[in-house]
């Protein structure tokens, strides 16, 4: 069974009594442990989608099960529930609380899930280490680069260990090197077993991941899976080229 | 997110805008202390007037008074006898709800002079030692007559402050205290020795207003002496309320002993009472052997008054009826007394306190409100510059409730701070209230003005904080984020 599961999925906005579809009768399945890609132009619908895939949206109709439970008609608290427990998410622009430092981000989902303070500590600081940011614990954000920010948000995605991690165009705000860097954390979280979903309206981008899944006017106008049709196109850059992540 | 956490966060919130928070907090402060020392000068107001009822004898102190014979016996009023030493020894005896019965018989037009200097004491008493416990006076100086004095009918008097005054020139005349122990007067050509002189009674912003004249240099007379007009005494009395002229009544006041009042200024009329004249409350042998030095007048038996003291305040009621019964027996049946209670005048204090309370309340706790919308402004604006941190956290899992909680907290940690932070503006306020009039009562403040005003503080942070609370946990996740 299939990790997220979209049967006739639409969203309809009415925009002064003209009837916009975002997403038009989608069907779509993510497995555990991929790493896909959604992509499109603006305007195409794939951020609706990732919104309705996130839990931050309902869809007017269809069904979405995700992990085997339906989240088309969950409640507001129960969404919330589910972004904090089963969802992580990158944004463009990092999105981290300026008044906290980097560990006390990190700690954010735990807070709302209730863990102990102990309990965050340590998983946070766990987070940190596996993007190489424990060393910067204590900075605000302010005081980090782009590329530290923003492996600092990759921290608090993972740190309640979601089952699907949804990045925003994580390297739109980032110089083009590191941005690969980012692009290259995501591949090794992907190949520990991860499930991740990049959105982004960049090709090459998407080239990264095995699987590509192109919107174009609420539609999935192509669904490229690598590895099932036997393309080598996949990844740019060698899986075995970590220096810059590992020590 | 539990509640510590919230309270944490909004802390640091708080910290993090120190100068705003400050600045809202400040309605908040001025409207506790305000609240506060609004009810201190109210409590202060009452304590005065309630000094000022217990001056006159307190409420325990009840008179009994000559009234109109009622309609359906007005066939016996031939009869009526009027209030009498029969009353007096009557409720001694057989009324036990009531513990002191003291009779007073007054005389008008009574002109005391010595030297070149009279005055017209406005009561001129003859009564028993016991008056001076039920109306409450204090002999400063020299003593009260006592029951050998008033056996044999001595010519002495303890006069007020106000006599002595008059008669002896006052402190601020004379520059120093005259007592006039000893010295004689006389009290309608009498000759009358002075044994005791009262207290100066004065109010507590009286006494504070003439400590203060102290201080000061006299100012320098301009023109000739003249009388400013009504009500341009020496010490401008602080209206009816504050109950300034039971104070000077009571300075203006002579006793002399029962006895010598019969024989010097009444002993002309009346039916005789054989012992009834006598203090004695023995039997009537003791008392006609001792009285003998009287009895060649016939002394007049009524009394104008007869005040009574009732045990217990809570049994008003029933001493009452009891002395009512007694009386009856001693009157023949006819009801030709009536009681009069200090209960109106502690009525109407209350009445009168309970306004001030609820005037003063209202104007402190509209301030108090506009102090809470203060911090309903600063939240929204608050909530308005975090939208994306709202949507941040939506984002990671935080739900309605986590939000509205956060910024709940926040409103009322600010509320809280600030009700703490008026307690002490509130009694630094007082304090320089106090400074600044010393006339007038002196503020109190009390534990449940404080208290009040701390929990009223909360709620306005509660109620200041829910509207925007329930903005910031409304708000749509996707939408905050995109927020810039």
């Amino acid at each position: 069974m299939a990790l997220i599961e979209l049967r006739g999925v639409s969203k309809i906005y009415h925009l002064g009594g003209e009837e916009i579809r975002a997403l038009d009768n989608v069907d779509l399945d993510i497995n555990g442990g991929e790493f896909i890609s959604i992509i499109g132009p603006s305007g195409s619908g794939k951020s609706t989608l990732m919104h309705i895939l996130g839990c931050l949206d309902s869809p007017t109709r269809g069904s979405i099960k995700l992990d085997g439970t339906e989240i088309a008609s969950a409640s507001a608290r129960e969404q919330a529930r589910i972004r904090n427990q089963k969802i992580g998410f990158v944004f463009q622009f990092f999105n981290l609380l300026p008044k906290l430092n980097v560990l006390q981000n990190v700690e954010l989902p735990m807070v709302y899930a209730g863990c102990s303070a102990r309990e965050r500590r340590e998983r946070a600081m766990a987070a940190l280490k596996l993007v190489e940011m424990d060393n910067r614990a204590k900075h605000r954000p302010m005081q980090l680069s782009g590329g530290q920010q923003q492996r600092a948000a990759i921290a608090r995605a993972l740190v309640n260990s979601p089952k699907i991690v949804f990045a925003d165009e994580p390297t739109g705000n980032l110089d083009s090197h590191t941005g690969e860097t980012i692009l290259r954390l995501f591949h090794e979280l992907s190949l520990q077993g991860r499930t991740i979903a990049l959105v982004t309206h960049d090709p090459e981008i998407a080239a990264v991941t095995p699987r590509k899944i192109e919107i174009r006017d609420g539609k999935i106008a192509q669904n490229v899976d690598a590895k099932l049709s036997g393309q080598r196109d996949g990844p740019k850059f060698d899986v075995g080229d970590r220096q810059n992540l590992t020590p | 997110m539990n509640f510590f956490n919230a309270i944490a966060v909004g802390l640091k919130e708080i910290w993090a805008n120190k100068f705003r928070s400050l600045l809202t907090m400040l309605g908040i402060i001025l409207g506790v202390s305000s609240l506060v020392a609004m009810s201190a000068l109210v409590k202060g107001m009452e304590n005065g007037m309630k000094a000022a009822l217990i001056a006159i004898g307190g409420l325990e102190k009840v008179r009994v008074e000559e009234q109109d014979i009622p309609v359906w016996q007005q066939h016996m009023a031939d009869q009526a006898v009027g209030t009498t030493m029969n009353d007096v020894h009557a409720l001694l005896h057989s009324a036990p709800l009531i513990t002191m019965v003291v009779p007073e018989m007054r005389t008008r037009n009574i002109t005391m002079t010595r030297g070149g200097k009279s005055i017209s004491p406005w009561n001129f008493i003859g009564t028993w030692p016991n008056a001076v416990d039920l109306n409450q006076h204090v002999v400063a100086h020299g003593r009260m007559f006592n029951e050998i004095d008033d056996e044999n009918a001595r010519n002495v008097c303890v006069i007020g402050t106000a006599v002595r005054d008059a008669l002896f020139g006052s402190p601020e005349q004379v520059g120093r205290e005259v007592i006039p122990i000893g010295e004689f007067v006389n009290i309608n050509n009498q000759r009358f020795k002075i044994i005791g002189m009262f207290d100066r009674y004065e109010s507590e912003q009286d006494r504070k207003s003439r400590e203060l004249q102290k201080d000061k240099p006299v100012e320098p007379k301009t023109g000739p002496e003249r009388s400013k007009g009504f009500g341009s005494g020496k010490g401008s009395k602080g209206g009816g309320m504050s109950g300034g002229f039971v104070y000077d009544l009571k300075n203006n006041t002579v006793y002399i002993p029962l006895n010598t009042m019969w024989l010097r200024f009444r002993a002309a009329t009346g039916v005789s009472g054989a012992g009834s004249g006598s203090y004695s409350r023995s039997s009537g042998t003791s008392a006609g052997s001792t009285s003998g030095s009287t009895a060649e007048f016939v002394p007049d038996p009524r009394l104008s008054t007869l005040s009574i003291k009732v045990a217990n305040i809570d049994q008003m009621d029933e001493a009452l009826q009891q002395a009512k019964n007694v009386l009856m027996h001693s009157h023949k049946g006819i009801e030709d007394f009536s009681f009069r209670t200090q209960e109106n005048w502690s009525e109407d204090i209350g009445t009168a306190i309970k306004n001030y309370r609820m005037s003063g309340g209202i104007i402190s706790a509209i301030s108090l409100l506009v102090g809470g919308i203060g911090i309903m402004n600063i939240m929204l604006a608050s909530i308005t510059e975090r939208v994306r941190e709202i949507g941040i956290r939506k984002a990671v899992g935080a739900t309605f409730i986590d939000v509205f909680t956060q910024i709940l907290v926040e409103s009322v940690v600010i509320a809280i701070i600030g009700g703490v932070a008026g307690l002490f503006t509130s009694n630094v306020l007082v304090q320089i209230l106090i400074k600044l009039s010393p006339t007038g009562n002196t503020p109190v403040i009390t534990v449940e003005s404080m208290v009040l005003a701390f929990a009223f503080s909360v709620a306005v942070g509660v109620l200041a904080g829910l509207f925007p609370a329930f903005k910031a946990a409304k708000l749509n996740p996707i939408q905050a984020l995109r927020y810039e």
